[in-house]
């Protein structure tokens, strides 16, 4: 068992490098997260290996153990009416705006990359908008982001919110799993993002989407993370939020299902530029 | 209230299912075969089908083939429920007029996603 001094250390840490809120009373989740990075990292225990950060202060390790409690929930086509919204509304529109050049889409948290890539599925499935984006997957996890990027997928997860035909269309049995198309692969590009870091070296998108991940952040947390997505926003760009998440600070344009704009942009789509990444910003990063 | 005929030769599969889709608010009845659960259809047709793949006397695939060819039979929305886990078998089903393909092992979330997925469950428990 982990004692609640181990456990505050824990929340603490989380708070600390990922604005993470992690309740220390929440020993269940602490002890299961945390075992299987104790196991990974050849320690005998959850206890052990917090014994050996609190010894070392190692850098590695912690951000294991962060990444490893911040890991979200996902499925694909979370919140169905979301997608219809985006594939009906919005794309199509950021498309038209952007006039033939590529539409840029984020997925902020993209856990094991469900997410992107049922948006991947859908611009797959549209004429005309299959081309004209760019697609981007971010997370804190270096194992949620591996395994987004091998798009392998258990029998489990691609029968939740995964229409059956989707699944004969773009996937293959591979052993017990079952794997993404290199096509849809091939659609995403993947980095290791914290969202404490400075986000305005990405460049602006016009389509974000953080669904995931705010409601686990700390409040001071939630409201830096919001405003650095409003300054990420591309002029006419919009951002999803989860249907729970609200949006202080941001102009609503479709709160029922979580669609919002940057302070002062609910207007028009338009063709402004956006302001590109800068040095090290580059999304195209390989793992 | 919605109907779900369920159509599987185990009986444990149509226990567990009729639990699953009482919960969520449906008028169960069960059918161990295509036959038994063709002679239900003519009666009256379901709103749903969760529809076994291998069963005696009429099985699955064909049980959905003849079920679309009937006056009214293409109003169920028709959910396979099946061991069968190959991606060229479930597209079968689905060419075949099937709606949805579950594989076993199931569980609640996953039939009432499908379910929500076509239309029939208003409300998805988060």
């Amino acid at each position: 068992m982990i004692d609640p001094m181990d456990r505050a250390f824990i929340s603490a840490l989380c708070l600390a490098r990922a604005g993470l809120r992690i309740d220390p009373d929440r020993s269940y989740l602490i002890e299961g997260r945390l075992a299987s990075v104790a196991r990974r990292e050849g320690f005998a225990s959850p206890v052990d290996l917090i014994q050996a950060l609190r010894a070392s202060g190692d850098e590695r390790l912690g951000w294991a153990a962060v990444e490893a409690m911040a890991m979200p929930e996902t499925q694909f086509f979370r919140d169905r009416a979301v997608f219809d919204h985006l594939a009906n509304e919005v794309l199509p529109a950021l498309a038209k705006a952007r006039e033939g050049e590529p539409v840029r889409i984020w997925s902020v948290a993209c856990g094991t990359g469900q997410e992107i890539y049922s948006l991947a599925m859908m611009l797959a499935e549209t004429p005309g908008l299959a081309d004209r984006a760019e697609l981007f997957g971010s997370d804190l996890s270096e194992r949620s982001l591996e395994k987004a990027q091998a798009g392998l997928y258990s029998q489990f997860e691609v029968q939740r919110g995964l229409p059956a035909r989707g699944l004969v269309r773009h996937f293959e049995k591979r052993g017990e799993g079952y794997a993404l198309s290199p096509r849809i692969r091939q659609m995403v590009r993947w980095r290791r993002v914290n969202l404490l870091d400075d986000l305005s070296r990405f460049g602006q998108f016009d389509l974000l989407l953080c669904r995931n991940v705010l409601g686990a952040m700390a409040p001071e947390a939630q409201v830096r993370v919001r405003a650095a997505l409003g300054r990420a926003l591309a002029p006419g760009g919009r951002l999803v939020l989860g249907l729970k998440d609200g949006g202080e600070l941001l102009t609503s344009i479709a709160p029922e299902i979580g669609l919002y704009a940057a302070p002062g942009e609910g207007g028009p789509m338009n063709v402004e530029p956006r302001r590109m990444a800068t040095g090290s910003g580059s999304m195209v990063v390989e793992l | 209230m919605k109907t779900c005929l369920v159509v599987d030769d185990s009986r444990v599969i149509r226990k567990v299912s009729r639990r699953i889709l009482e919960d969520l608010g449906f008028e169960v009845a069960e059918a161990s075969d295509g036959v038994e659960a063709m002679a239900w259809c003519s009666a009256v047709m379901p709103d749903v089908i969760l529809l076994d793949w291998i069963m005696p006397v009429m099985d699955g695939l064909e049980f959905v083939v003849r079920l679309r060819g009937e006056p009214g039979g293409e109003t169920p929305r028709v959910i396979f429920c099946s061991g069968e886990t190959e991606i060229d078998r479930i597209r079968e089903a689905l060419d075949a007029g099937a709606d949805e393909y579950i594989m076993k092992p199931f569980d609640g979330a996953i039939v009432a996603g499908k379910l929500h997925d076509l239309g029939l469950l208003e409300e998805l428990a988060a």
